[in-house]
């Protein structure tokens, strides 16, 4: 799964002045032209280091996003959810390990990367810093964190850089079972006694706003990203992704018979959907590492990074030398 | 053939497969790199799975189903060995009882693949194919790491002298042992022991990683007669925590 983050940041430009002008007209004209760039092919410094960020920040949303829902499957209840969640919540892991694959042909390495996460760095996915009180919690990130995370990479998928596409085509197919595990879940919470269904209708009460916050602040807010999306690293603005996942998941919701915690939520004659602002004021603040949950997050890998460490030390050998992996 | 004697050997089966799986799954999000957080994830399926699936023979010899079966039961009612319940602790231990009981069910799983009883011979020829991966995960680990830095080799020792006695509990004899051998359902513990021995010293003598004489390591019984350590009851607490919410309800 996967909730942006990468591209909220601002961006300088400055540096594209430098860049050799030829080169860069001719590398624009290749992604004006639908090709891909490959790992080896000349790209200006920016590109590489906006792409470096979103994939990073990527990797690390499956990895830190694998804590909320893994610590449910000790707890799942019965054989099938047991199993089910075990292998999504292992796809999330495995994502990352392609993610951070994809990163590496940029120069970066996995190593680094992680270092980055733990010292707080690198950011990743906002909504991963809520807890996930209850069941229901689990099975609304499975489903709707999911859903969002499918509106935002199959447009990725889309982008200029192979190897992140690459990647993102493997991932989209695996999210989609994610998604039919998540809503399974959902409607036998639905449909099952009135505890069940108040599980979940809390659980809608809780997320809905971090699910808002999910696509990145409202266009008339964010950060410019002309060139990003020029050349294709940004396939779409943050409202745009949000209206997509209104349009495909509210009807869905309510259909289940639940309300969603806003009063404003409608679509107008123009289909598009007009909501409550979120409060962006929060967003920022629980991006910037004040949420409920980020130091326990960020803990929790560093004392596996830390553990893991002698593991890691025994795997070398005295010739063991960093290879950057081409995809 | 005896009923009693053949439910007995799949339910101490299937209670090993149940909580050791559990217990491998606790290592996702938490393993020392990405790729063993995914192999303990792939184990940890394997291992529900197989419990499912023997958890579903008990119910076609008039057991209840296996989410009752393995969501409602107390700590005194499981017949696992007490080395499966062990908390994870660091990954040296997890490494060595991963190596410990896998060799152990390889071995039994093939001894198995000739058991008198139809169905559970053809569920053994299965899941013979799923543990080769998992010894196979074992041995290559144990080899790297019994043989690398200092550090991991005193780690792997020191986890290694620790799980010994509980590894020979594994083998604990039930008392319905004859008629298990006898109806050629199974091979019984001491002649699986016997085996095991051997392939545990043939993996170690290729490390650095030192074997006591058997004589003098004590096995940690009481497992297969449902006396187990003061860390079966939180598990089971824990992984029926939802479900005993409403145990009527469809999740």
């Amino acid at each position: 799964m996967y909730g942006g983050g990468n591209t909220f940041e601002g961006i300088k430009t400055d540096g594209l002045a430098l860049e050799d002008p030829v080169k860069l007209a001719e590398f624009e004209a290749r992604i004006a032209r639908g090709e891909k760039i490959e790992p080896t092919d000349w790209m200006p410094q920016l590109y590489r280091k906006q792409l470096i960020r979103m994939i990073e920040q990527h990797a690390h949303s499956e990895i830190i996003g694998a804590l909320p829902e893994g610590t449910w499957i000790t707890r799942a209840p019965g054989f099938k959810r047991k199993m089910s969640l075990m292998a999504k919540v292992q796809d999330e892991v495995g994502h990352a390990q392609l993610l951070y694959s994809a990163a590496e042909t940029l120069g970066k390495s996995r190593e680094q990367m992680i270092d980055d996460l733990i010292n707080g760095k690198s950011k990743y996915s906002n909504i991963f810093n809520y807890p996930t009180f209850t069941w229901a919690d689990c099975c609304f990130i499975s489903w709707l964190v999911d859903a969002g995370a499918i509106v935002n990479q199959l447009a990725n998928a889309k982008g200029s850089y192979g190897p992140y596409c690459r990647a993102l085509d493997r991932i989209c197919a695996e999210e989609s079972f994610h998604l039919k595990y998540g809503h399974h879940c959902v409607i036998y919470l639905a449909s099952g006694t009135a505890t069940q269904r108040q599980m979940f209708q809390e659980a809608l009460n809780r997320w809905w706003p971090p699910m808002m916050h999910f696509f990145g602040p409202s266009d008339k807010i964010s950060a410019h990203t002309e060139v990003l999306m020029r050349w294709k690293v940004k396939m779409g603005t943050n409202d745009e992704m949000r209206n997509q996942f209104l349009d495909m998941y509210v009807p869905k919701i309510w259909e289940l018979g639940f309300t969603i915690p806003d009063p404003n939520l409608k679509k107008n004659e123009s289909g598009k959907w007009e909501y409550t602002e979120p409060d962006w004021e929060e967003f920022k603040r629980v991006i910037n590492g004040d949420g409920p949950c980020n130091k326990e997050r960020l803990e929790v890998r560093r004392v596996a990074e830390a553990r893991g460490k002698w593991v890691r030390e025994a795997l070398k050998t005295p010739k063991t030398e960093y290879v950057t992996p081409l995809a | 053939m005896n009923n009693l004697a053949l439910k007995e050997l799949l339910y101490k089966l299937a209670d090993d497969q149940l909580i050791l799986g559990h217990r491998n799954s606790e290592w996702t999000g938490f393993g020392p790199i990405l790729e063993e957080d995914i192999a303990f994830s792939s184990m940890a399926q394997d291992k529900i799975g197989q419990s499912l699936a023997l958890y579903t023979l008990l119910q076609s010899l008039g057991e209840s189903d296996p989410d009752t079966v393995a969501f409602t039961r107390n700590a005194s009612q499981f017949h696992n060995c007490i080395l499966v319940e062990l908390p994870n602790q660091e990954y040296d231990f997890s490494l060595i009882r991963h190596f410990l009981f896998d060799t152990a069910e390889a071995l039994r799983f093939e001894a198995l693949t000739n058991s008198s009883y139809e169905p559970l011979s053809q569920l053994a020829r299965k899941i013979r194919g799923e543990l080769r991966y998992h010894t196979l995960h074992a041995n290559t680990w144990i080899k790297q790491l019994g043989s690398a830095t200092e550090e991991s080799i005193t780690r792997l020792q020191k986890s290694l002298d620790i799980a010994l006695p509980y590894a020979l509990g594994i083998f604990e004899l039930s008392s319905l042992e004859k008629e298990l051998i006898d109806q050629k359902i199974f091979i019984g513990e001491n002649a699986l022991k016997e085996k095991w021995i051997a392939k545990i010293e043939s993996v170690l003598s290729q490390t650095q990683l030192r074997l006591p004489d058997w004589k003098t390591v004590t096995p940690v019984y009481g497992g297969r007669e449902g006396k187990h350590s003061e860390h079966l009851q939180p598990l089971l607490d824990e992984m029926s925590e939802v479900f005993r919410i409403d145990p009527g309800a469809e999740w």
